[in-house]
């Protein structure tokens, strides 16, 4: 059974890379957020294709000294977020690069 | 501003990221306002590939707000290609049109395309006030259907209102019709000169009386018109220390020649994306180093006045009054008329204004016994 769970950014946005960060806009409600260095690798990465739990071992537990158990949790509570305001798309499938806006 | 927004600023300053950029894609249109800037005859517009790339070379540099604006924009027949093809680079955009040419296909594909705002000139609501100003009969009516047709889909509108002389009771009027179609109004009191330096539209504005009313109506002011009308301090250290605005902080301008300027409204020539990167010139411009060092401090007139602190002074029209570190004369008319204090610059110029006077009097003086004596008796 595949249980991974698949991110991607939205179409449905603006975006653009500030220093070390990243300014995201909902083009739904112009809601504006600013993700820090860590939430921005998992921006970057999430292109529909690559399970959750790949980037985050692959881009945070490489970069960063923490357990990928504790790592994990924390991406999930992110990228929930960021669902919730239409930002970010998840799936237990691989989201088709169609939906996928370029990062 | 909100906190979140400013702080970007800061960031986009510190890092010199071209946080903001208009991009005109035209100058044709199908108004001719009698105070517009623009030539309207196109003397080589960008190709659609052109624009391509340089929206590919602006994401890349880290441009996040893009204007598209003209011209009305409809005018390019590619305008959708490429504002699709903008929108895929994940700018976030906004429009400025006379809505004219939007139609029910247009406006659906602004939604469909996530516009963040989309900003449309109204100068007054009645229609024969409005078409006198573009000189397009029935303009005043298609533009308001076109902001219907953009509200019906949920799109931000907002109602410009350029305030003139032809116009100037009716704000009044253009807010109360944007507050029934759902629109956001902005009102905004200056006639710039025109971007090749003729001043003659500047005889336009909208006089002193007609701006102290505006500065005092506290709907429009959106605060507490005591304070905003308050005398100046005068600059502090801190002030001194001030950068004017955005343009060529944080911003900038590119027409549809790809000439890259400061701002729409400070045509300083400083680079043209045809012959170099959009990056390149952003950062090693010698023209937009030369505005970025400018400060309060650097500039004799304003640096002294009591307004240097709070005075809406644009180094644009001070360009093209003839100095970028001089005063802009409309920005210290604001400033008297929402204060009542004049500005050092108007001083200056009442005391040059007496000098010639006396010196004409002088001269008549000398000669009315001149003219006596030849007279015949």
């Amino acid at each position: 059974m595949n249980n991974k769970r698949y991110v991607a950014r939205s179409t449905a946005i603006a975006a653009r890379a500030l220093g070390d960060e990243t300014m995201v806009m909902s083009a739904t409600n112009s809601t504006l957020f600013t993700l820090n260095e860590v939430a921005t690798l998992i921006w970057e990465a999430a292109d529909g294709a690559t399970p959750l739990e790949e980037i985050v071992e692959n881009k945070i537990c490489m970069k960063y000294d923490v357990a990928p158990e504790v790592a994990l949790k924390d991406a999930e509570g992110l990228v929930a977020e960021l669902a919730g305001h239409g930002l970010l798309l998840i799936s237990d499938q691989p989201i088709p690069r169609s939906k996928v806006v370029a990062a | 501003m909100s906190a979140l927004v400013e702080e970007m600023a800061r960031k986009a300053l510190k890092l010199r990221i071209p946080l903001s950029v208009q991009l005109d894609l035209t100058y044709r249109c199908n108004e001719r306002c009698i105070h517009c800037y623009l030539d309207h005859h196109d003397h080589g517009e960008m190709t659609t590939a052109e624009i391509k790339d340089l929206l590919d070379q602006m994401a890349a540099a880290g441009v996040f707000y893009l204007t598209i604006s003209g011209g009305e924009i409809l005018m390019r027949r590619d305008f959708f290609q490429i504002l699709e093809y903008a929108r895929e680079r994940t700018f976030c955009i906004k429009l400025k049109t006379n809505g004219i040419l939007i139609r029910q296909k247009e406006a659906d594909r602004i939604k469909a395309l996530g516009v963040e705002t989309v900003q449309i000139s109204i100068y007054s609501h009645i229609p024969s006030v409005h078409d006198a100003i573009t000189k397009l009969p029935g303009s005043l009516a298609q533009s308001i259907e076109a902001v219907r047709r953009l509200r019906a889909h949920g799109i931000h509108v907002i109602m410009a209102n350029v305030l003139m002389l032809r116009n100037a009771r009716d704000y009044a009027g253009v807010r109360a019709l944007a507050a029934e179609l759902g629109a956001e109004f902005i009102l905004d009191p200056t006639i710039t000169p025109m971007m090749d330096g003729d001043r003659s539209v500047l005889s336009l504005n909208v006089d002193e009386n007609a701006l102290r009313e505006v500065f005092r109506n506290e709907a429009l002011v959106g605060g507490n018109v005591e304070e905003f009308c308050a005398p100046p301090q005068g600059p502090d250290e801190d002030a001194l220390d001030m950068l004017p605005c955005s343009a060529g902080h944080t911003a900038c301008y590119v027409s549809p020649y790809g000439d890259v300027y400061p701002c729409v409204q400070f045509p300083l020539p400083s680079g043209n994306v045809r012959r170099m990167k959009f990056v390149d010139i952003w950062r090693d411009s010698p023209q937009l180093k030369e505005v970025r060092s400018i400060t309060l401090r650097d500039m004799p007139s304003c640096s002294k006045c009591a307004h240097g602190g709070t005075c809406t002074r644009c180094p644009g029209l001070a360009y093209l009054e003839g100095n970028m570190r001089g005063p802009s004369t409309q920005d210290c008319e604001k400033s008297f008329a929402r204060t009542g204090i004049p500005s050092v610059n108007l001083m200056s110029k009442k005391a040059a204004a007496a000098e010639r006077l006396g010196k004409i009097q002088l001269v008549q003086i000398q000669n009315v016994p001149a003219m006596t004596a030849a007279a015949p008796v």
